[in-house]
């Protein structure tokens, strides 16, 4: 649906996008993750229109609309800070789109309570945004972007202004709505786990470049590089490699740190390490370790169960593995 | 469009001011701006204006600190008629004072074709220039630094000068250097009670207006573009040390 | 600082005093001059066909130098906030100019311009006259309250930011749609602010408009010039003090609706 092309934005001689290529496949949600400055929102703006790209092109649904305003492109935005257009009613803001393209009053009418139920404001077709609330403001801002049936919707950091509740709540919501609507949805967000929640495919970018593209499971159990490895979930060094720390199995005696039925043939490289703190986080337990031969810090995740068998308690001395270490090959962006 | 817009009403009218005050040359331009009359005016013209700023910035500082802090009836009234200088006609501000400084005065104190009979004209017409350019960084003022200049022991005067004045610092030379520039190009509000006379009331924009009428433009020209030079010099040098009050105060955070 | 009782009180005392004197005595006397012979004589004294067709002047004035203003100064406002140019800081020194600059020399510059030998003294052949006709007048205004709107405007433009009117486009809305739906309404309370200003001082002018206009009564007489003749030429005190009466109640009325529009202008963020 969504295609780019050898992007690339220039502000001064900082290289917003670099040569940027992406694919979005009609009717799913992509997040573009990553820090800040790594050019998920300039690419989401040039995607709009809101940016102009100093080379490559867009495409939308086989249209090359590069150099179309965004009026043009059919598109919906919502901003993060709502972009309300603070003197009119939440009713005028929805239909505003409608408005513009002179649709018929009656039409309008309809189009905008149908919104608004949806979105959970109906009722509150004659209050002002000054009125509501972060998340309510920002549900309005999804309405209005509905209202006029765009074939791609752009959310940029849309929950990043809410309180943390209201972001997860939104979020969920959010997916719920896409799973109705079905429009081509393009999120961007730093929270690594608000990608991981909502969307079908992520996007992960850094420093103007895309790193990986995959889904949810294959960005954290294949990740490509290092830098998407540690951005997606957590991470642990063990003998100079990365591991996810629930990957790491750990035992009173070196054989014990193997698997039942792996018996000894091979031994991946088992480390002798002091337990320094024991952190019980609810449902699993983080056990926060000291390499004894380099001296090197790491954590490892057990479940509950592993840890009352263990029995660990903090300066005793343990056995640790990694039971799976992803092949991190691909050279990242420094 | 915006800077063909300013050029033509703002910049080319100065730019011809400018190019008639030198057509006779620099040696002209000097001439005018040297005769006695005319050095006279702009000694008479800046030294009234500099009482009037002074003023200004004292009294008006102490009204902006009564707005801002304190709380009587009738205080949102007093307030707005902080802008009625803005808002009066200058002519009506130069008769206003006539009625009661002038020779029809109903408390027999005649003032006018006095110099403080200018200062009090300008006085009226500056009035809220540093009022209200002190008020909105009182309001901002962080009282809690101030609490704890208390907690630390220093009386009210100490707190005042070492805390509360440093940060209005900027705001009173802005407005003061705003107040000056305008005293010194004044001529509504002086020209009924100033009296005009050469060497002790004539201002410089009475002058000037005397030397078009005499069908000496060049003169006019001169000491027009003099005029001119003293209130920028007054308004860049204000600002410049009101910003690098500001900068060391911002560098302090 | 919590500041004791009797320094309160001076302080209070001081200020209030101060206003007192400075303001509210001398305009008491004027109104007391104006109205102690009754009201009726007032309202000869401003409705003689001398000060009719001042008040119309001055009025006609007012009607070309506003739209002028509200049009160039946004047109000016938007540049300095939302234009990515070299030498803005430039442009908004001489948006402050006429600030600066005294009335009479306003007037000498336009004469150096308009006058027949000036710049542009050719425009006086072509039977349009600048200098002591309506235009130099219009001009001279324009000149003295171009800043009031730039200044008022553009602060709220600043404030509001750019991101509602890219909203409205991505929803479809060209330039001027974007323009009339949505930057001109977030700007009205700062607008309207900008042109009162802008209408009291152009009533007010004196100083500008005494130099460019030839001052015949009934014919190039504005409000302001009228009560300057009065005193000066006519010897007509009691006529100077009604008409500047007059003024006064404008400017009074000028200053409550300041006093309103800064209310709706706060309450508004």
């Amino acid at each position: 649906m969504i295609t780019v092309t050898g992007a690339r934005k220039n502000y001064g001689s900082f290289a917003a996008l670099d040569d940027v290529s992406l694919d979005i496949p009609s009717g799913s949600l992509t997040a573009l993750l990553g820090p800040s400055g790594s050019g998920k929102s300039t690419l989401l703006r040039s995607i709009a229109g809101l940016e102009s790209l100093d080379g490559g092109t867009v495409h939308i649904a086989g249209e090359d609309v590069t150099t179309v305003t965004p009026q043009k492109r059919d598109i919906g935005f919502v901003f993060q800070h709502y972009a309300a257009f603070k003197h009119m009613t939440v009713r005028e803001n929805v239909a505003f789109g409608l408005k513009i393209r002179k649709r018929p009053k009656p039409e309008i009418e309809k189009k905008v309570n149908e919104l608004l139920e949806i979105v959970g404001l109906g009722g509150f077709q004659s209050r002002y945004p000054a009125q509501l609330s972060g998340g309510q403001r920002q549900r309005m801002a999804l309405a209005r972007a509905l209202a006029v049936d765009p074939r791609v919707l752009l959310l940029d950091e849309p929950f990043g202004a809410l309180d943390a509740k209201v972001r997860t709540d939104l979020r969920t919501w959010l997916r719920r709505l896409h799973d109705e609507v079905h429009v081509t949805t393009v999120l961007v967000t730093h929270d690594q786990e608000e990608a991981l929640d909502v969307a079908d495919r992520i996007a992960v970018m850094n420093q103007g470049r895309i790193e990986q593209v995959g889904t949810p499971e294959e960005l954290y159990d294949r990740p490509s590089n290092t830098f998407v490895m540690s951005f997606l979930g957590t991470v642990s060094k063990l003998n100079g490699q990365l591991v996810r720390p629930h990957d790491i199995r750990l035992g009173r005696q070196p054989e014990l740190a193997l698997a039942q039925h792996e018996g000894t043939a091979e031994t991946l490289g088992i480390t002798r390490a002091t337990v320094e703190r024991v952190v019980h986080l609810g449902f699993e337990v983080r056990v926060e370790l000291r390499n004894e031969a380099t001296g090197e810090p790491f954590s490892a995740q057990v479940t509950r169960g592993d840890a009352h068998a263990l029995g660990l308690a903090a300066g005793e001395t343990v056995y640790a593995r990694a039971t799976r270490a992803p092949q991190l090959d691909a050279v990242p962006v420094t | 469009m915006a800077t063909l817009w300013l050029s033509l009403i703002v910049l080319l009218p100065l730019a011809a001011l400018a190019a008639h005050s030198l057509s006779d040359g620099f040696g002209g331009f000097w001439n005018a701006v040297t005769a006695p009359a005319a050095l006279a005016t702009l000694r008479v013209t800046v030294g009234v204006s500099i009482v009037v700023a002074a003023i200004n910035a004292v009294m008006g500082t102490i009204v902006a600190w009564v707005l801002v802090r304190d709380e009587f009836p009738g205080k949102k009234v007093v307030n707005a008629l902080i802008d009625l200088p803005f808002a009066l006609p200058t002519i009506v501000a130069s008769i206003v004072l006539l009625s009661l400084y002038g020779p029809q005065s109903p408390i027999g104190l005649q003032l006018n074709a006095t110099q403080p009979g200018l200062v009090i004209a300008l006085a009226f017409v500056t009035l809220p220039f540093v009022v209200r350019a002190v008020q909105p960084v009182l309001i901002e003022v962080d009282r809690e630094v101030e609490e704890a200049a208390a907690s630390l022991g220093a009386n009210n005067f100490t707190i005042f000068r070492t805390v509360v004045l440093p940060v209005l610092a900027p705001a009173i030379l802005g407005g003061t250097g705003l107040a000056f520039a305008r005293a010194i190009g004044e001529y509504g509000s002086i020209v009924l009670i100033g009296g005009n006379i050469p060497y002790q009331t004539q201002v410089a924009s009475q002058y000037i207006q005397q030397q078009i009428e005499i069908d000496r433009p060049v003169n006019a020209a001169a000491v027009s573009v003099v005029l001119l030079l003293i209130a920028f010099v007054a308004l860049f040098v204000l600002r410049w040390v009101a910003s690098r009050g500001l900068r060391r105060q911002e560098n302090d955070r | 600082m919590n500041v004791s009782l009797p320094v309160k009180i001076s302080l209070r005392t001081i200020a209030l005093g101060y206003l007192f004197v400075l303001l509210l005595v001398p305009i008491g006397v004027i109104l007391y001059r104006t109205f102690e012979n009754g009201i009726g004589a007032f309202a000869e004294s401003i409705s003689t066909p001398a000060a009719i067709s001042a008040l119309n002047l001055s009025l006609l004035i007012v009607a070309i130098v506003v739209p002028v203003n509200v049009v160039f100064g946004i047109v000016v406002a938007l540049a300095l906030v939302r234009g990515r140019f070299p030498g803005r800081r430039l442009l908004q020194a001489v948006v402050d100019l006429p600030f600066a600059v005294s009335p009479i020399v306003v007037g000498v510059a336009l004469i150096m311009l308009w006058g027949a030998n000036g710049w542009f003294g050719a425009v006086e052949s072509l039977g349009f006259k600048v200098i002591f006709g309506l235009p130099g007048m219009v001009i001279a205004t324009i000149f003295v309250t171009l800043p009031f709107v730039v200044r008022e405007v553009e602060p709220v433009l600043y404030e509001i930011g750019e991101e509602q009117e890219q909203a409205a486009a991505t929803l479809g809305a060209d330039t001027w749609q974007t323009f009339w739906r949505i930057t001109l309404p977030a700007i009205r309370w700062g607008l309207t602010y900008g042109v009162v200003l802008t209408v009291a001082r152009a009533l007010g002018e004196f100083g500008a408009v005494i130099m460019v206009s030839s001052g015949f009564p009934g014919v190039s007489q504005t409000l302001t010039l009228l009560v300057h003749a009065r005193y000066i030429d006519d010897h007509n005190t009691f006529g100077a003090y009604s008409a500047a009466t007059l003024l006064m109640a404008i400017a009074v009325i000028v200053l409550l609706l300041m006093t309103l529009l800064d209310r709706k202008r706060s309450t508004e963020e």
